[in-house]
Parts: structure tokens; sequence; C-alpha cells
């Protein structure tokens, strides 16, 4: 049984930390703190001044309550039916971790609905899904979302949590780790588990992906991290794998639903977007200018792929916002990443490092692009890709003429 | 419209660099500066002062040396400057940063509305925003990139990875802003020279009722473990020869490999 704190109740007094003979208890942030350490002695529940403090019987439907934090849990994402890859992504690196530490994958699935989507989830790797369907829930908005969210926590204790960190993961992660007092890690870019501590190694950029770091959570629970999309590979779908669907009831308070969404407005980007395609033909400064990129346009045609840009092509206006990589754009990992013109600062290698072959075509020989780079090329990338059209349609047309001749 | 800012003091990350023999970071030099997203966030707090009147409080969380921070935001048009310092505060992760930042807006008491920036150049987690308004028990939007004022509510567009949505809430709330929100003002020199002159509120772990144990290393539930700096992928192959020759050699070696 798992013992509960009113947070409205609790007045941080500290006579449960005095009570509790496992000093399982702490004040944080002036509200009483349970740790795994809890062994459900109910010692704390009778000495509370309060009441703040419960083991309630009903909090327990059909499922086994855990007095342990454990298992592995998904925030999935999905807006207005669709579910977000990141969601897949995350639960094929989920299931790796949970293998490693023997226990299950859960994913949380939010909205209104949506149940539909749970098949998917179970596909890609989860053992259960806890499924919240409410109309409060139909557009994205954190109240509800985080209640229903540490709700659940609360009730499952999940030892580890993962999250896109995408605009709504990111809105909702901080939000769930602060009512729960526990520590998140933003952003990471690998996860790991210490085998001796079972702590999840969460490693991420800092400084502009100047610095990595390893952050840990040893004292709280659960251990949270959102994670850029596209840094893991979600499994193929497997529709033998079969799971639990579990429902729950979720009540939210008033203040919960306070804010409210008024419109949704889609301004899809022009072709397939960065993210999923298999051929980038990136830009930097040295493209020079919209001309340039009107070249680059013409290998990404050629190639099947699409154009992207590094932060100092999106800040002069050649390219737009939603086609920038790097650190404060987006995480790329195509077959073929043909960088020309960019320098190669860490900001950038930080968002396509993870591309299977990287190809730079600079005019500057010490250029940091060439130190990432499989094949490079020292020259005007104008001329280069020029050359590069050319001998691609020479090919095509080989080819037609092999075909059809 | 009572308003509080908080901003943050980062190094210039564009201009870090590494030192190439032992992958440290080289900080000497870099200049401190307002993070650029909370300029944003000022500004747009004192647009809104400008539309309907109030009072923009700035207030951040740092060593003394982001008095200077504090001044710049005085001479944009701020109000009032409070500095939260102490050497308990020291190496605080989001959580125990967003714990005392609560506690300085409890302390300040009556304000409507908090405007941060979406994220901070030099740690990227976009989370203190977020968890400063769970602990303050508000509504949030972030990522916001337009903001107005209607019948005591606020509006604001909220940028998505495909579009926008645009959301409507009661204040008091807070908002986290995007550099697309608008153009930060320079300071005037009349607003240099008033800034100058005028006192900055300076806040300790006492002032504020943060107790041992809940702000610096101490309060933060998540721990550096390690850093470092990344690995370059290893040595590629620089193709030579004329532009022509380079690009067929290159894809002759793309398919050679079946990348292409």
């Amino acid at each position: 049984m798992t013992v509960t704190v009113e947070r409205s109740a609790c007045t941080g007094c500290g006579v449960c930390v005095e009570a509790c003979p496992f000093e399982a208890i702490e004040i944080v942030h002036g509200i009483a703190w349970i740790s795994p350490a809890c062994t459900d002695c109910s010692a704390c529940v009778e000495k509370c001044p309060e009441g703040a403090l419960s083991q309630p019987a009903d909090q327990v439907q059909g499922e086994k309550p855990r007095a342990r934090w454990e298992g592995v849990w998904v925030l999935a994402e999905q807006r207005h039916g669709n579910l977000a890859r990141v969601s897949r992504e995350l639960l094929a690196e989920g299931r790796r971790l949970a293998d490693e530490l023997q226990v299950q994958v859960a994913a949380v699935l939010v909205g209104d609905q949506v149940a539909d989507l749970a098949q998917d989830l179970l596909w890609s790797g989860a053992d259960t899904v806890y499924l919240v369907e409410d109309e409060a829930l139909a557009n994205y908005r954190t109240g509800p979302y985080a209640t229903a969210c540490t709700r659940l926590i609360e009730k499952y204790r999940p030892e580890i949590i993962l999250v896109g960190a995408t605009h709504l993961g990111r809105d909702l992660a901080p939000r769930i780790a602060a009512r729960l007092g526990t520590g998140l890690t933003a952003d990471c870019t690998a996860l790991d588990l210490d085998p001796e501590t079972r702590l999840l190694l969460q490693t991420r950029p800092a400084f502009g992906g100047n610095l990595m770091a390893t952050i840990t959570c040893p004292n709280h629970r659960p251990q949270m991290a959102t994670v850029r999309p596209g840094t893991f590979t979600p499994a193929t779908p497997d529709p033998k794998r079969t799971g639990r669907v579990v429902r729950e009831e979720v009540e939210f308070a008033p203040s919960d639903l306070v804010l409210q969404v008024v419109q949704y407005v889609r301004k899809p980007s022009q072709g397939g977007g960065i993210e999923n395609t298999e051929f980038l033909v990136a830009g930097g400064r040295g493209v020079g200018g919209r001309e340039g990129f009107a070249l680059l346009q013409e290998l990404a045609d050629a190639l099947g792929g699409e154009v992207a840009g590094s932060r100092a092509a999106v800040e002069a206006g050649w390219v737009s916002k939603e086609r920038q990589v790097g650190q404060t754009g987006k995480t790329v990992r195509p077959r073929l990443y043909l960088a020309c013109g960019i320098s190669g600062a860490i900001q950038h290698v930080a968002g396509m490092q993870g591309s299977e072959w990287v190809v730079a075509v600079n005019k500057n020989p010490e250029a940091p692009i060439f130190q990432v780079a499989d094949f490079g090329i020292v020259g005007d990338y104008r001329l280069v890709v020029k050359e590069l059209l050319e001998a691609l349609q020479e090919s095509n047309t080989a080819y037609r003429k092999r075909s059809t001749g | 419209m009572r308003i509080i800012v908080c901003i943050k003091q980062v190094p210039d990350t564009s201009q870090v660099r590494i030192d190439p023999k032992k992958g440290t970071l080289i900080r000497q030099g870099v200049p401190s500066i307002i993070n650029p997203e909370d300029k944003h966030a000022l500004e747009e707090a004192l647009r809104i002062k400008e539309r309907c009147q109030g009072e923009v409080t700035v207030v951040t969380m740092g060593p003394p040396q982001a008095e200077k921070a504090l001044r710049e935001a005085l001479a944009m048009g701020g109000d009032r400057a409070v500095l939260l310092t102490d050497r308990a505060f020291a190496g605080s992760d989001t959580h125990a940063t967003a714990q005392v930042l609560a506690a300085a807006v409890r302390k300040i008491r009556d304000w409507d509305l908090v405007l941060c920036g979406r994220q901070a150049i030099d740690g990227d987690t976009a989370q203190v925003g977020p968890q400063l308004a769970e602990y303050l028990g508000v509504p949030q939007v972030t990522y916001a990139c337009k903001l107005h004022l209607e019948d005591g509510c606020l509006v604001a567009e909220r940028a998505l990875e495909d579009g926008f949505e645009k959301v409507k809430t009661r204040l008091p709330a807070l908002v986290t802003v995007t550099e697309e929100i608008n153009s930060p003002r320079y300071p005037s020199i009349r607003g240099i020279v008033q800034a100058v002159k005028m006192e900055i509120i300076t806040w300790n772990s006492r002032d504020l009722g943060i107790e041992q144990g809940q702000a610096g290393l101490d309060g933060s539930p998540t721990k550096v473990n390690k850093t470092y700096t990344p690995k370059p992928r290893g040595e590629g192959e620089v193709i030579p020869g004329s532009p022509g020759e380079a690009a067929r050699a290159l894809l002759a070696r793309l398919r050679e490999r079946k990348v292409i």
C-alpha cells in the first residue's frame, strides 16, 4: 500500500519525518515527500496532526499496488488523435532500459477519444497502456494533462519516466516534476543505466552543445527525462505484441481547467520536413544568399531529399526556421547529410552528428565541419554542387537509356 | 498591471570556445549578457506597461555580479530590480532555482503576470518557467510568440512545431516567450543614467525564508555526474581534384557504399 500526501493539507511541520522509523520521509519544498524507502508501516499516517497522510484502499483498482518505484514509463504524445513519432522512439529506448532492469514498460495515453492509439503503443514496445480519456483532455492543456499524469505516477510509481522534448513535452514534464518534487533532465541525447545503482544516466548537451553533461537523480523518484525527437530509432511495429490497456478515471479541479485553447492554426511546412527525409542538403553562412539556397534545393530535389540550414542561414532569412538544424533547431539523422558552406560550430554539429553519412563542402580547409565528415571537398560549393547536379543528370540519362533501349 | 520579469545573466555561448588541448571550456573573456529570450520577456512587459499602465519588477538569481544585468534591465525601463543572491543558492538545478524565484515572487506579493524567456542559452532546459508556475499555483503559457490582454484575461499565441495555437487564461499567470514576440529596445542614454542611481533590492535566503537544503546543490534533485566535451566523429577522407573530378569521385564513393 502507498502512503499518499494530501498536498493542500500538509503544512510541512515535519512530525511525520520524526515518526517514520525508516527515514523514508523528507520535507521537500514545504511538503512531505515519501521516498522509495517507505515500507507502508503507516506510523506516519497516525501521527500527522493535519490528517494529510493516508493509505486509501480505493486507490487500488485491479492493479497490484507497489511500495517500490518500479518500471519504465513513456508519456505518449498525441495531438488531434495523431501519435507523435517521438513516442515510439521513446518506447524503443524504454524497452531497452526496462529489459536491462528486468521491469516492464508502460505508456501513458491521455486525450479524448484516443483509445485506438493504444494498439500502436503496444506494438511499439509497451507492455501496458494506461489510458485516460476525458472531454477536458481534447486539446493539450498543461493543467488537466499534468494532473492526469501525476495521479497515475503517484498511483503506480514508475522509477523512470521519459517524455519527448517537444513543445508539448517541454511544457508538461517540468510541471509534473515540480508537482512530484523530483528532478528532471531536459533534452537528453543519450540514456544509460548504472549497473550497480540502477540509476538512469541522462546525458545532455549544455552551453550550446559545447559541453556534454551526464546527470542523475539519486534521491528522488521518479527519475524524469525529456528526450529530443530523432535521438532514438523506433522499433518496427510488431502486430504480434500484445499487452494490457488499463483505463483510468481522473477528476480535475477547476483550477486545472482555467486555460482554454481558442484556436489551432496549422502551418504545414513546404515539403516533407527535415526530420523524415533520407537526404538532407544543408547550407550555412558560406552559401551567401537565397540564390545559393535555390541551388541547394535543386540538388535536394535531384536526390529526392530536403534542404536544411544552419542557425546563421536561418537568421539571415535564407531558409525558414523549421528547417534549422542544431542545438536551437532540430536534431536530424538522415542517411546522407551534405553540408555546404557550413563551418561546423558545435551548436550545429549537435543537431546532425547522428547522420549516417556526412559530406562537407567548404572553401576553408580548416573548417571544423571536416572533422565530423566522412567525405570532404575543399572548394567553392557552387561549383561542386553544379558538378554534382550534372553528374547525377548524366547517370539518370544513362539509366533511362539503358532501361528504355 | 503588475508584472514580474525573471531574467538570467548568462555567458554569451556563441563566444565560448574549447581549449583544444585540455578539452575544457574557455570562459575567460566571454562577455556576460542578459539571456536573449529574457530580454524579449522584459520588452513585452514594458510594452504592456506602456499600453495599460503598471509596474515592471525585474528579478534575477545569481552572483553579486548579476547586478549588471539588472542595471541594464532598469535602463531599458524596468521600475524595480531585485537580486536574489546567496552562497546557499550556488549550484541550484532548475527545481531549486524555481523554488528561490517562487519565494521571491511570493514576497513581492502583488502581481498579475510573471514573464520569463523560454529558455537560457547556457542550459537550454526551458524548465524554470513551468516549475515556477507550478510552485506559484498559476496557469502557464510556454513558447508564447504573441500576447495581449483582453477584459482582464490573457490571450497568447503559443508556437507549435507545425503552427500555433491561441490560448486564453485568467490572471495571475506565467508566460514564457520566444524571440519572435518582439524586438527588444536599446536603453536610452537617459535610461542608462537613471539606472545607475536606482536602488537594487537584494534578498538572501533568510530574507526569502529559504531553508538549508532547499536551494543550491543540496536542494537540487538532479546531480551532475560528469561533464565532457563531445568527441569528434573521426577522420574522414578529403577528396582532391577539380570540382568536377571531386564531385564525380564523391558520387562514386557514395554509390559504392550504397548511400545513394
